[in-house]
């Protein structure tokens, strides 16, 4: 495969009056970023649909214990903790995107991409958080419930 | 054209999935009970239908956006872009061929 010396990323928009011409090189790492994090989503969630709806029982099996079995294992909250925040990255940007693009008026602009960027912070903190406070055997809980690691 | 309409359209409703599927995870942390009765729903056939439209989306996102990356970065990319649409197209019939029937045993199937 033969690499182009110079990809055709993003231009900084053309200045008009009073407007900023550049933000420097943000646009085009964020164009970089999109490429890079699309390839490892690709096998990251890829990987996640196979183990979760086709391997086994599919969605049937899936429940508390099938969770509590994977993040028993580093491996796949390692697996997961980079799923949520590259897809989480990839798909905040993206929609900022078509926010940028289809948003006209500056307030509309505003507003929407404050939603977006709360959202982002409080699904990646929040999903951060399970990841790593999670307890597979709570007690009090029915044992049937758990997986059987709790009772071994 | 169509192919980036696409695209933007399986992104939007990807992400949006995301955020919920966060959240409906995120209830591991409250009690056993809770977390089985949210992925409970998933495995209604209404639900199993739209987890095959998900996987769809999914699938037609990640064959074109490895489209999007060779047609940026791969010198013939430009030239091939319309060949690679119908790859990314047979691609996403063989992909969807394989997961369908399972997809749908496991939710239509019985216990």
């Amino acid at each position: 495969m033969t690499l182009v010396a110079d990809p055709k990323a993003p231009r900084p928009p053309r200045g008009g009056p009073g407007r900023r011409t550049t933000r420097g090189n943000t646009e085009l790492y964020g164009w970089i970023f999109m490429r890079a994090s699309g390839v490892l989503l690709l096998v990251l969630i890829f990987g996640h649909l196979f183990v979760n709806l086709v391997a086994g029982d599919g969605v049937k099996a899936i429940d508390f214990g099938f969770v509590a079995g994977k993040w028993a294992s580093p491996f796949w909250q390692v697996w997961d903790l980079l799923m949520l925040w590259l897809a989480m990255i990839h798909g905040t940007n993206g929609v900022r995107t078509i926010i940028n693009d289809y948003a006209e008026r500056d307030g509309t602009r505003l507003v929407l991409k404050g939603l977006l960027y709360l959202a982002f912070a409080v699904v990646v903190i929040l999903g951060t958080l399970v990841i790593f406070t999670f307890d597979p055997c709570p007690a009090g809980s029915p044992a049937d419930l758990l997986p059987s690691f709790c009772t071994a | 054209m169509w192919s980036w309409v696409a695209h933007r359209v399986t992104g939007v409703l990807i992400f949006f999935f995301l955020l919920v599927h966060v959240l409906d995870t995120a209830l591991v942390r409250v009690s056993p009970e809770s977390y089985n009765d949210v992925i409970g729903t998933y495995k209604n056939p209404i639900m199993g239908l739209g987890e095959a439209g998900l996987v769809a989306a999914i699938v037609f996102h990640a064959f074109n956006g490895v489209r999007i990356i060779l047609v940026d970065f791969w010198a013939k990319g430009p030239k091939y872009q319309k060949v690679m649409l119908w790859v990314v197209v047979g691609l996403f019939v063989v992909t969807m061929a394989g997961f369908l029937p399972r997809h749908l045993m496991h939710v239509f199937g019985g216990e």
